[in-house]
């Protein structure tokens, strides 16, 4: 399996998740692959889930629906609005899960540069509760168990961002 | 405290370089205060303070040893919070793999309608 670019996940602050990842592709492939539902049903989804709905309105002020199956029948809900639209570079949506409450807002920017793009997804929840109540259900989908694991970890937790400049010490 | 406020107060308490630097030595066994403010341009209460963060955050707690009150680390909550960020990107890993295979299917399927 190819794996053109490494995923990187930051959390510049206490209501931000920000994604970067590179595709070996031109944006307009990589951007028609996030908004049409026949792509989108290819790719979207964790290792064994699937996009059982995939239902897409895409323009400004329409909506989307999804279902993902997973493993034991297990089910996850996710809707939302589009909220801007300017292809192939950008677009703004809110975004929520049937299972827990609260709306984010996800600006995906496209650049591209010599064939490749640029993704960047900025996740931004309305208030500490909400990020909290999607910490928490990360925790329950079980939290990896790499206690012996600590001195790789500690600088793979620096790598992931977490310089935040702030200090209450 | 609640499990999402736990995980708050590690978050905050790894913002912090120097927090993430006294870790680091810690993960490589347990060290007293005075032994732990050495290598930083820091007074020992400067380092106090972070210690008592990172012990707020359950992230180290103390020794046996009255007198040297070593300082240890305990790696729980830490997982806890990268468990829940790795999750988080397993999740795009994945899809983003997947992607990467459909994009690469795209792009021939273009360059064959360009040949015709």
């Amino acid at each position: 399996m190819k794996n053109t670019g490494t995923l990187k996940v930051t959390t510049p602050t206490d209501r931000e998740i920000v994604m970067t990842r590179v595709f070996d592709a031109p944006r307009h492939m990589v951007f028609d692959a996030f908004s049409k539902p026949e792509l989108l049903k290819r790719w979207f989804g964790p290792r064994g889930w699937s996009l059982a709905v995939c239902e897409v309105d895409f323009k400004v002020g329409g909506g989307f629906h999804f279902v993902l199956r997973g493993p034991d029948e297990r089910q996850m809900g996710m809707r939302g609005v589009y909220r801007e639209i300017v292809p192939p570079e950008r677009s703004v949506h809110m975004e929520s899960f049937d299972d827990y409450p609260g709306e984010s807002q996800v600006t995906a920017v496209f650049v591209e540069q010599g064939g490749k793009t640029t993704l960047t997804a900025t996740v931004l929840y309305p208030s500490r509760e909400v990020r909290d109540a999607v910490i928490k259900s990360g925790m329950e989908h079980g939290a990896a168990e790499t206690y012996d694991k600590l001195a790789e970890l500690l600088p793979s937790l620096q790598a992931q961002g977490m310089q935040k400049s702030a200090s209450e010490a | 405290m609640s499990p999402s406020q736990r995980l708050d107060a590690t978050f905050a308490a790894l913002a912090d370089p120097t927090r993430r630097a006294i870790l680091a030595r810690l993960a490589s066994g347990e060290a007293s205060v005075t032994e732990l403010a050495k290598p930083f341009a820091m007074s020992q209460p400067a380092i106090s303070k972070h210690l008592k963060v990172l012990e707020r955050a359950g992230l180290i707690s103390r020794g046996q040893d009255a007198q040297r009150r070593p300082r240890r680390l305990d790696a729980k909550p830490l997982a806890k919070a990268t468990g829940w960020l790795e999750n988080y990107r397993q999740f795009w890993e994945d899809s983003f793999q997947r992607l990467d295979i459909l994009l690469d299917e795209l792009k021939s399927k273009d360059k064959k309608r360009t040949k015709r």
